[in-house]
């Protein structure tokens, strides 16, 4: 899933895209951190807690990125990250 | 031990994550990538739930399946027509990414297979005590291996994300 991530990650264009396979590998890590801590430390709750601060901070970041594209698209017509070459308009 | 039907369903959900991810990166419709997204965060709630993070669970379907899929929804809705595909890739640039997955794939498969101590010292799960009481005092305690406060930087970090958007989103 992570690799599924990276795959999408370099080879897409469209920055909404970009957006979920940057999600793909997020949630990857957390399947990760979660089933560790349930088979190596059954008795601790770090990693389901890492987890629950993980989602947290991913649901700010994707808000933020996603209200960010919407105002280039407002602004540039087009969310193509090869086409989209200036910082300012 | 584990009963199979346990297992059966650990491998359906696990079958069901790998299928999708691999159809949310390869589909050329956006809108199709994002309820494939949709149905893995579903699998990995339900992972959760097999794994008795029930909490968890519930927090991956809200916020996930409830927040952030209907947020890139709207986005895509809003900035694509519905019905247009995008470009075929470029080999080039399919390639580089192939090559990219399967160098980290080696990685991780490496870090897995070459400590078969980890596999030894993997013990069957057995029923935790995951009451909500429990939880709750290791968030909002600050003793050791409890969190307030990672919990407040969060709560920080939300109202700097509020003020952001709005910055962001504000007419000039």
């Amino acid at each position: 899933m992570f690799c599924c991530g990276v795959y999408g990650f370099i080879t897409r264009k469209n920055m909404i895209a970009i957006l979920i396979s940057l999600e793909l590998m997020l949630n990857a890590v957390d399947i990760n951190f979660v089933v560790f801590n349930r088979f190596l430390f059954p008795g601790q709750l770090e990693g389901m807690m890492f987890t629950l601060f993980a989602i947290a901070i991913a649901a700010a970041e994707t808000a933020l990125a996603i209200a960010i594209i919407v105002n280039i698209f407002r602004v540039a017509k087009n969310i193509d990250v090869r086409d989209l070459t200036k910082m300012k308009f | 031990m584990e009963s199979v039907g346990s297992i059966v369903m650990y491998g359906i959900i696990v079958a069901a994550i790998i299928v999708f991810s691999i159809l949310t990166v390869t589909t050329r419709r956006i809108l199709r990538a994002a309820t494939y997204l949709l149905f893995v965060l579903f699998a990995t709630a339900g992972l959760y739930f097999k794994l008795d993070y029930e909490f968890l669970g519930a927090v991956q379907i809200a916020v996930y399946a409830g927040g952030i899929v209907v947020l890139f929804v709207f986005s895509i809705l809003l900035t694509s027509k519905p019905g247009d595909s995008s470009a075929r890739l470029a080999s080039k640039k399919r390639i580089v990414g192939l090559i990219a997955a399967l160098m980290s794939l080696v990685v991780l498969g490496y870090a897995l297979v070459s400590r078969p101590e980890f596999w030894t010292t993997f013990s069957a799960p057995f029923t935790l005590d995951m009451t909500m009481n429990r939880l709750g005092e290791i968030l909002l305690g600050t003793e050791k291996y409890q969190y307030l406060l990672p919990f407040e930087a969060v709560s920080v970090l939300l109202l700097a994300c509020i003020i952001g958007g709005v910055v962001v989103a504000r007419k000039r």
